[in-house]
């Protein structure tokens, strides 16, 4: 089935349309990473994106039981080089193909996805249509000029209600902004006793609940687009060790009082080198942002830029000069990605024992 | 910056000598190395013995020692020296072996010679394998079960344990020489006892088999801040079992899922970190295809050819990183020099598919055992790139140029079930065809799995490939059809095979259709970062990102991969051409495949194309680029191979025009130039039956030489003595027709001679003349050559140089040519000449100072060797001996035989230069490896036909104070002339026979010469290998036994007794 891939500057890819055969609009973005497709396209992070995977080869080791971060994926839409017809692999479960027709969720194949990848790094991040081959270009283009792209992407993956996953260690309240699965398998493996709140809950409601820590989480779109959330962390900063990821870490620098702008295209692979100014340690990070903190804008807050992306000098990482609070823009869970910065998990755990310690002896 | 300010000067210790498993790879790593030293204000010393390198050129180092990588010389140069410090890991496994002996001499402490980056301990943790198990249980990474065993004994105890099969992995060696697996206890037998001598500690480590697991390798990094990072990693198509350097390769993995990757990520970061290397560094892993249960493999501390590699598919440059890391840079202060714009901690980001093919010697050693195991036999090895996985693998088949362009061997429909089966079942070179064969009979994917292990991923590709030659024959023209087999990375050669066109008409069919391919960028980042990388590859893709410029540009074509016959020199020539154009001032582009090559770093050339190297691939680049024309004389035979076609398709060939390539190869016309110039030839004739051949033969008398035209390093080229040698020959080495002649010379005994000149027409500068030690009939390749020549006249020289230049104007060459000449009887004949570089440019050029390669390319381009300041003729002798002397890698060729004859055996060569013939010739025996005894033991049998000849040899080995050991022909020989011989018994008979005395080191020289019947059987075959799988030389080549007597003589002090009265009396008789 001939489909096709429209972009906002008019540029036209004919390809192989495979599983839904809707229409789809979304902001195209790219993924550099070379493994890890099951994780991308599951992560709630590209919530309204479609995505488009730079490695060539994808689906090679099929869809497996294990992999998801997300129950149901939130992309719009998949472009890929190839999808692999037969899969192999010992947890191979179903292609690509029949994982999308199954989630009702349209992909093509067959496109220069290098191509594609070089139209976005110079005209930077834009929106894309993917429908039959019969729809009119000019039709299509003039459609997706005129329609404005949801902004309320984290209430879309937020979870709707509280859910405990309990542990017999520190309990740590876990902000879903669009979490991860990952997060949520770092904090039970250390047997911390986890709750998982929507995006809008309130400081009051997270206090209630006695966190020995709070973990905010990563999610999709731009943080000034949950302005609850700014105003729960403003509140509730102090009172309880924090730890951010990636939106969670946006937000985290907005409450603080410092400044969050869009990138042109963003950083989405897992090959991203970061650099640990307080050791001057490189840890290669997996990252998905679209969004980051303005460096500038950190200067007149009481937070300190801990982390910094080596290529762009892209601020990473965050802590609060006063408080106990850290955050960081890339994923410290991996999933999927290098490990190198799993021991964040550690020192946020660190920092709720010394911080306990300390609320004894006050 | 945390660069090292402390030290001043470093030593960079190369590989030696070509041999297999330590091919070009190390040039490349070395050059890229000294360049870095150099870019960061050291002073670089350099000591390789390989003269047909790059890195050996005075340019790359600040002081350049061609001298033999042994403790005795290294020391001597460090003593003169005095290097502050010393670089061990970018010389391969021989120059790091090197080093570890360097440092337990002590000559390191006693020169303060520091030794940098990864450090000496480290490399013994990661290559004693009782070291390195330690290391893994204390890391808590898995090892197979294993023990670590110095006697056969031992090694049987071990498998009584964890039972067959086993694999043998000796300690300390080169490509795993004398390793195996064994499934029985005669394998055991053989194998543990030949890997025990190959190790030089006497250890092997057995290890519990784990065959047909996944076996994936990462190359990473680290630097002296603890930083790591994985530059790339690779999943072998051959599942553990064969060496990796035999195993078809992808990069990056392609079956694992994030989990597994991200899990053996881990796990070499935590060793690299673990072993605390500082540079590159190889991690091979083994991982259960059902499960997460993976093993360590083992460990390379060094750039390797894996490292090269992972550096050509990914276009990060590891050698060069590597050697800023050891003076104390880190990954964060270095940009990557691909993007310019990223870091070198950055780790790469593949948007293609890379696949290696190795280049196996089988072609050459028809009687060599085929199969794959762990001792690795390849020579050299070709990569492709591609957007698919199917591209990928036929680019790579097609840049092999073994005859094959597609999954398809020529007598494929002729092997029957039963066989395709076995040869399937058991890996050998040609696995992959047979692959293909079984798939086109319709034996299913899950069954070739069953019998090969090879993920079903792999098979399905294949079965992809095989399913479109059928859709392409039902669609005979169909243009949809054609552009989606392009996509797969079909050849015109085949779908035109299967249209029954010819391959220039689909040629015509696609470039009206518009179906040709684009050039995509290698940027290490997957796009994400602009880059300027001038690194392309093909693709049948929409966009082009290979921007041609409007300066004018030349295009240089590469030699492929390395095999015997074409080694690292042509890739030698290639580089100083392309170095030559840029001088002159236009763009230089060059298309080649080899990984392993100085000529495929993108910063070599203005532009590079990793393509393969046939007609269309490379009308392709000509398509688009539309350079001036085309330089085919530096890349081998394979570059001079395209000149037809690229001519008959109206592009210009730079330098000596066709007709006169073809003047110098085509049989018929050149013995009509040698008329036209009175040169005179053997006397010869070309047969296009067998009937003719006989009929040839016997008009000019035996023996003669008969090989087929057009052959590269004389390929089935052999002397025959007799009638009934040359049916067996006709019948068995050649197909004889009309469009394949064979050529009958006449074989002159004589002196052999090898000339290289440069000509513009009108001037022939000509910088040296070689003679050969082994008389003709010995491929100039196999033969020790000396500068300048010693045993010949003036008068003979006269007319070498004269023929030398009427050669060269009158075949119209304009660049390089190669002459060999015999001199039999006091008259000089022509036995060849090659219209293009040769393998003793660089040894030529690095002895005369003459850069041959660079003057003959601005030549081809249009400048007077005149205005470069050469004069006409022979250039005047330079002070000194220079020898070039082979080096042959048959102790990992099992069933091979050792003779040297017209075909070329030899991987690669070494030099020995000194004041004397003698002392070069010691340093370049001893550079090939060869150790030479003041006194000991020669084992001799001679054949009939060379026994008075060698009597004088046995005689000069007695007064030296050697013992002479023979069989009782021989000795009987010998004896009856005077000279003492112990007779040992030959073999088959009571033991202790000549075969025991040659396992039990009681000989220190072998020498044999060729009975004739080449049959594996044949006593003297056993005595070869015998030699050979012992470490002993064998010669089989009087001349050369010759030479090393010299040396012997040379070295030790003559014991005679004072001369009585009467003695002396006699002698003058004898003189008067």
């Amino acid at each position: 089935m001939k489909r096709q891939l429209i972009l906002e500057d008019g540029t036209v890819f004919i390809g192989e349309g495979f599983g839904s055969g809707k229409q789809t609009m979304g902001e195209v973005v790219f993924n550099t990473g070379m493994t890890g497709y099951q994780e991308v396209l599951s992560d709630p992070s590209y919530c309204g994106q479609i995505v488009t995977l730079t490695y060539p080869l994808i689906g090679n080791y099929g869809i497996n039981r294990d992999d998801f971060e997300s129950i149901h994926p939130a992309i719009s839409g998949f472009i890929v080089k190839e999808a692999a017809e037969y899969p192999s692999n010992f947890r191979n479960q179903q292609s690509l193909a029949e994982y999308f027709s199954m989630k009702d969720i349209p992909g093509i194949a067959g496109i220069d996805t290098r191509k594609l990848t070089r139209i976005i790094r110079k005209a930077g991040t834009l929106k894309g249509t993917i429908c039959s081959i019969e729809e009119n270009v000019t039709d299509v283009l003039e459609k997706m000029k005129a329609t404005k792209l949801r902004v309320d992407q984290v209430k879309q993956v937020s979870t709707k209600t509280p859910y405990p996953s309990p542990g017999r260690g520190r309990r740590v309240v876990l902000v879903d902004f669009g979490m991860k699965h990952g997060i949520l398998r770092e904090l039970n493996k250390r047997d911390c006793d986890v709750i998982v709140v929507p995006y809008h809950t309130s400081a009051q409601e997270i206090l209630n609940l006695s966190p020995d820590g709070i973990m905010l989480s990563n999610g999709p779109g731009d943080p000034k687009d949950v302005p609850q959330a700014i105003e729960m962390v403003r509140e509730i900063l102090g009172k309880v060790p924090l730890f951010g990821i990636c939106l969670g870490h946006q937000i985290f620098a907005l409450a603080c009082g410092a400044n969050t702008e869009k990138m042109k295209f963003g950083h989405r692979g897992s090959n991203h080198p970061v650099k640990d100014l307080a050791t001057g340690k490189i840890a290669i990070t997996s990252q998905n942002h679209g969004y980051s903190v303005n460096e500038m804008s950190v200067d007149q807050t009481d937070l300190e830029i801990t982390h910094i992306a080596l290529n762009d000098g892209t601020v990473e990482g965050l802590k609060h000069k006063v408080y106990p609070a850290f955050t960081v823009q890339y994923h410290p869970e991996a999933s999927p990605g290098p490990e190198d910065a799993n021991g964040l998990f550690e020192q946020f755990l660190s920092l709720i024992e010394t911080n306990r310690q300390e609320g004894v002896y006050q | 910056m945390t660069k090292r300010t402390d030290i001043k000067s470093i030593l960079v210790i190369g590989s030696g000598p070509i041999v297999i498993g330590q091919a070009a790879e190390f040039d490349y790593a070395g050059t890229q190395a000294c360049i870095a030293l150099k870019e960061e204000g050291y002073r670089v010393i350099l000591v390789n013995s390989n003269p047909a390198t790059i890195m050996t050129d005075t340019e790359i180092a600040d002081a350049v020692y061609i001298e033999p990588l042994t403790l005795e010389f290294v020391s001597k140069i460090i003593r003169k020296e005095r290097p502050d410090a010393l670089v061990p890991t970018l010389g391969g496994q021989t120059g790091l072996n090197l080093a570890v002996e360097l440092a337990k001499s002590g000559v390191l402490e006693e020169c303060q010679v520091e030794i940098l980056g990864t450090k000496l301990s480290a490399i013994e943790q990661a290559e004693d394998r009782d070291l390195f198990r330690t290391l893994m249980n204390e890391l808590g990474e898995p090892v197979p079960d294993s023990e670590i065993i110095h006697t056969l004994e031992e090694a049987k105890q071990f498998v009584d344990i964890v039972g067959y099969p086993v694999i043998v992995r000796p300690a300390f060696t080169l490509g795993g020489t004398g390793g195996g697996i064994c499934h029985n206890e005669e394998e055991l037998n053989e194998i543990v006892t030949s890997g025990l001598k190959n190790s030089p500690v006497t250890q092997c480590l057995l290890e519990k088999s784990i065959a047909g697991f996944k076996e994936i390798e990462y190359e990473v990094m680290r630097d002296s801040n603890d930083n790591a990072i994985v530059v790339c990693n690779m999943e072998n198509i051959d599942p553990v079992g064969v060496h990796t350097g035999d195993s078809i390769v992808v990069a990056p993995s392609q079956t694992l899922s994030d989990r597994e990757y991200q899990m053996l990520r881990n796990a070499s970061l935590k060793i690299i970190r673990a072993l605390g290397i500082e540079g590159g560094c190889n991690v091979q892993l083994a991982l259960d295809p059902y499960s997460f249960h993976y093993y360590i493999i083992e460990v390379n501390p060094r750039v390797s050819r894996s490292s090269a590699l992972a550096s050509k598919a990914t276009g990060y440059p590891i050698a060069k990183l590597a050697a800023k890391i050891a003076v104390g840079l880190t990954l964060d202060e270095m940009m990557n020099p691909v993007t310019g714009k990223t870091y070198a901690s950055f780790e790469p980001a593949l948007d293609y598919i890379v696949t290696k093919i190795p280049r196996w010697p089988f072609d050459k050693f028809e009687s060599a055992n085929r199969s794959l195991g762990t001792q690795m036999k390849a020579t050299g090895e070709v990569m492709a790139i591609g957007r698919n996985f199917e591209e990928s693998i036929l680019k790579a088949v097609r840049s092999l140029e073994a005859n094959v362009h597609h999954l398809f061997l020529q007598n494929g429909a002729e092997i029957d079930d039963a066989l395709l089966q076995k040869r399937i079942r058991k890996a050998g070179d040609e696995r992959l065809f047979y692959i293909g064969e079984a798939l086109r009979r319709g034996v299913t994917i899950e069954t070739i799995h069953e019998w090969s292990q090879i993920d079903l991923f792999f098979l399905y590709k294949l079965n992809k490939i095989v399913e479109m030659e059928t859709q392409l024959a039902k669609n005979i023209g169909n243009l949809e059809t054609l552009q989606l087999a392009k996509k797969l990375g079909f050849a015109d050669t085949t779908i035109a095979n299967l249209w029954s066109m010819k391959e220039r008409e689909v040629y015509e069919m696609r470039k009206e259709a518009c179906i040709t391919p684009v050039y995509k960028m290698v940027d290490t980042c997957a796009a994400e970062f602009e880059s300027e990388t001038p690194y392309y590859y093909g693709a049948y893709e929409d966009e082009n990102e290979s921007i041609v410029t409007n300066r004018k540009s030349v295009l240089v074509l590469g030699s492929g991969p390395i095999r015997i016959g074409q080694g690292v020199e042509f890739d030698y020539s290639t580089v100083h051409a392309v170095w030559a154009i840029k001088e002159a001032g236009y763009e230089a582009i060059i298309i080649n495949n080899n990984p392993e090559t100085v000529s495929t770093d993108f910063s070599i050339s203005d532009k590079l194309y990793f393509e393969p190297l046939t007609i269309e691939d490379v009308m392709h680049i000509i398509d688009l680029e539309k350079p001036e024309g085309v330089v085919v004389q530096f890349g081998g035979q394979t570059a001079i191979n395209l000149a037809a076609g690229l001519v008959e398709r109206g592009v210009k060939i730079l330098g000596t025009s066709l007709e006169n390539l073809d003047r110098a190869e085509d049989r018929d016309k050149f013995e009509h130039a040698l008329q036209e110039l009175n040169i005179p030839m053997p006397q010869g004739k070309t047969a296009l039956s067998v009937e003719e051949a006989v009929e040839i033969a016997t008009d000019i008398g035996y023996p003669v030489l008969v090989r087929p035209s057009y052959v590269l390093g004389g390929r089935a080229m052999e002397i025959v003595y007799k009638e009934e040698e040359l049916l067996f020959y006709m019948k068995n080495a050649v197909k004889v027709n009309p469009e394949h002649p064979v050529l009958i010379d006449r074989y002159l005994t004589g002196k052999e001679i090898e000339v290289d000149a440069i000509s513009d027409g009108k001037t022939v500068v000509i910088p040296g003349i070689m003679e050969h030690i082994e008389r003709a009939g010995v491929h100039s390749g196999d033969s020790i050559a000396v500068y300048p020549p010693q045993n010949i006249s003036v008068s003979i020289q006269e007319k070498l140089v004269d023929y030398t230049e009427r050669l060269a104007k009158g075949l119209g060459i304009i660049g390089l040519l190669n002459i060999q000449y015999v001199v039999s009887k006091g008259e000089v004949y022509v036995l060849e000449v090659n219209p293009r570089s040769s393998r003793t440019v660089p040894f030529l050029s690095k002895i005369t100072n003459v850069p041959m390669a660079k003057i003959a390319t601005k030549v081809i381009l249009g400048e007077t060797l005149q205005s470069q300041g050469y004069e006409n003729g022979l250039v005047p002798e330079k002070t000194g001996v220079y020898v070039k002397v082979p080096v042959f890698s048959f102790a990992k060729l099992r069933r091979v035989d050792i003779t040297l004859g017209p075909e070329m055996k030899s991987t690669g060569e070494v030099m020995g230069k000194d004041q004397t013939l003698e002392k070069a010739l010691y340093k370049g025996l001893v550079a090939s490896g060869m150790k030479i005894y003041p006194y000991g033991t020669v084992l001799m049998t001679i054949a009939d036909k060379d026994k008075e000849e060698a009597l004088s040899l046995a005689k000069r080995f007695a007064s030296t104070g050697y013992r002479l050991m023979a069989t009782s022909g021989t000795a009987e020989y010998l004896q009856s002339a005077g000279i003492p011989v112990d007779i040992t018994n030959k073999i088959g008979a009571d033991e202790p026979n000549l075969l025991d005395v040659i396992r039990n080191g009681q000989a220190q020289i072998v020498i044999n010469t060729l009975t004739k019947g080449k049959q594996p059987a044949r006593d003297g075959f056993r005595i070869r290998r015998e030699s050979v799988e012992n470490g002993v030389p064998c010669l089989t080549s009087l001349d050369t036994a010759d030479a090393i007597l010299q040396v012997i003589e040379s070295m030790t002090f003559s014991a005679d007794a004072m001369n009585k009265l009467e003695e002396k009396v006699v002698q003058e008789a004898v003189f008067l």
